[in-house]
């Protein structure tokens, strides 16, 4: 088996969180073997993020250069091309950034790839097994892949918990091998979010409604349910889609990433992406009328109903009180 | 500008309970509402207002078994003008490399400036878009979410986390995956379905694309789905059962015991 890479996101100076879990899934698929942790970047955060990382990994890789200072895809994927050997295995998180990565890179490399792995089942000779979830997280598979000339895996964050190993590698300047970094794409700027008029970040309670409410009108009755509550709404994406809600008010990872005691998910499916924006461990109570919606796996309360019929009574009930 | 777009059949999670076969190989697949890829939808909306605002066409090309014509036509109704079927035994049980592999000589077939994939399908790798540029050689940009065409460049945002937008420029032709909520797709209507129900639509199999059939289909895949199964996710929810006034009782003990009520 080729040797193991995982590539390391990071900002002014500070790793991303997936460069603790890439590494417990490096150990899973290539149990015993060294995992090298790449980075590319540029100057003195470059520096002080692979020092760090070199207590962690067995050995870590720099590649340093003035056109990696922003990690484009299309560069990041020329310069790992270059350096790393043929037939190595790369791991990378399964976000925005690896999405943009992983595929293309797979092919330049002439290598499987396998997307959004969360979990694996072990390895036989050369063959990997692994855990991916289709149909919006609704279904899980088996995947097979042969990973004896290498690979490029994408992790889904959050699965692999972070497990506290150290290892004390040292850190290696490669960033002679990075050899042509032009592209044809190029970095422009980073545009911040909007700021709204809720700040569902601070919200204790939060109504969060998806797409099991159908139509903008029926909105009226979250909002009733919410006031009676004295919680926020928030949402899921595919209401920002309809342009129903404001994008701040959208939870998940490409939205708001919100900390509230009591999270009530109202006709939401629970992908991934959502889920990714909940932390603290909040009480959760689902609603859905799909008994088999994801979200019902991640739930404290679940509750088989139609919003559009359960919302109001429950409003009707707290109003009451 | 000229702009294939890349589409895809599949069952819609939003009308089905998805449930895994006896043999747990597949899900059950009997009457199933199958549509077109969510994430497709905004692609095809994109591509016609682009054409819309600077000339040219859109073609929708798809992967698949004479039952995903419906999803050509359903995208010609939409606007696009023409529509492609890729198709032959030799392409099932094709990974996402292979499907790549034949959109790759569909392309080649044809003279794009931009080419749109959604940013996923219902297997969710998210990878045929990526996979595509790096074989033609061309520049991708994924989960695109603003696109503004220039001269002989665009510019496009892609969506990052946090909400947040990274804005790239980007040469033509290139590869581009859409994400969700780029626009507002147009409503099909039945006469519009109508209207292009007899429009004839070109059929392509391996040697119409000059494609070896040993480099797609399941024999080439090298990632390989085993089973279905549904994972012991430990306790999960626990379901509140009974008359609805029984359960929104229960919801509210826990309510006030959890903080939820002000």
């Amino acid at each position: 088996m080729g040797e193991v890479f995982a590539y390391i996101k990071h900002a002014q100076g500070v790793a991303d969180d997936s460069a603790l879990e890439l590494i417990v899934a490096a150990k899973k698929i290539a149990p015993g073997a060294p995992v090298t942790a790449v980075f590319t970047g540029s100057g003195a955060d470059l520096d002080k993020v692979c020092t760090a990382m070199a207590a962690v990994y067995n050995a870590v890789w720099k590649i340093d250069n003035a056109a990696l200072a922003y990690p484009n895809a299309e560069v990041v994927r020329k310069a790992l091309v270059n350096v790393l050997p043929a037939g190595s295995i790369v791991l990378l998180p399964h976000d925005t950034f690896g999405m943009d990565l992983g595929p293309g890179l797979s092919i330049k490399m002439n290598v499987p790839f396998v997307a959004d792995i969360v979990g694996v089942d072990g390895v036989d000779g050369g063959t990997l097994k692994v855990v991916r979830q289709e149909f919006s997280g609704q279904v899980s598979t088996h995947v097979t892949c042969d990973i004896s000339g290498g690979a490029v895996m994408n992790i889904r964050g959050g699965v692999f918990q972070a497990d506290g190993a150290t290892a004390g590698g040292a850190v290696e300047d490669k960033s002679g091998a990075a050899g042509d970094l032009s592209a044809k794409r190029t970095f422009v700027e980073v545009v911040a979010a909007e700021a709204g008029d809720v700040d569902i970040t601070k919200s204790e309670v939060l109504v969060s409604v998806g797409r099991g409410i159908e139509d903008q009108e029926n909105l009226e009755i979250v909002f009733e349910l919410a006031k009676a509550m004295g919680a926020d709404v928030s949402c899921s994406r595919p209401i920002v889609d309809a342009k129903w809600l404001e994008k701040s008010r959208q939870v998940g990872t490409s939205g708001q990433t919100v900390k509230p005691k009591v999270y009530m998910a109202m006709g939401i499916s629970g992908s991934f992406q959502h889920l990714g924006g909940l932390k603290g461990n909040p009480f959760i109570v689902a609603v859905n009328k799909n008994p088999k919606a994801p979200i019902f796996q991640v739930a404290d309360v679940g509750i088989e109903a139609n919003i559009l019929e359960f919302i109001p009574e429950l409003t009707e009930k707290i109003e009451e009180l | 500008m000229e702009i294939l777009v890349c589409v895809k059949r599949v069952p819609d999670t939003s009308e089905n309970e998805i449930a895994i076969n006896g043999d747990g190989n597949d899900i059950e697949r009997d009457d199933l509402v199958y549509s077109v890829n969510e994430w497709d939808n905004y692609a095809v909306e994109e591509a016609i207002q682009i054409v819309d605002k600077v000339g040219g066409s859109v073609t929708v090309v798809t992967v698949g078994d004479s039952e995903s014509e419906e999803v050509l036509r359903r995208e010609m109704a939409m606007g696009a003008n023409n529509g492609i079927l890729l198709t032959d035994d030799a392409f099932e049980g094709s990974d996402g490399k292979g499907v790549a592999t034949i959109l790759k000589a569909a392309v080649e077939k044809g003279k794009y400036d931009l080419i749109f994939t959604g940013a996923q399908a219902d297997g969710g790798s998210a990878e045929v878009g990526g996979m595509l540029a790096a074989m033609l050689d061309y520049p991708y940009a994924s989960l695109v979410n603003l696109i503004e065409v220039g001269d002989g460049k665009l510019k496009v945002g892609r969506e990052i986390e946090g909400g947040n937008q990274e804005i790239n420029e980007i040469q033509t032709p290139c590869v581009l995956s859409i994400q969700t909520g780029i626009n507002e797709p147009r409503y099909v209507g039945i006469r519009g379905i109508r209207k292009v129900a007899s429009v004839e639509i070109p059929e392509l199999g391996a040697s119409d694309l000059g494609i070896d059939a040993s480099s797609v289909g399941e024999a080439s895949s090298k990632v390989k789905r085993v089973d279905y199964f549904v994972p012991d996710t430990g306790a999960g929810a626990e379901m509140l059962t009974g008359s609805s006034e029984e359960i929104i009782a229960k919801l509210i003990e826990y309510l006030k015991a959890k903080g939820g009520l002000k």
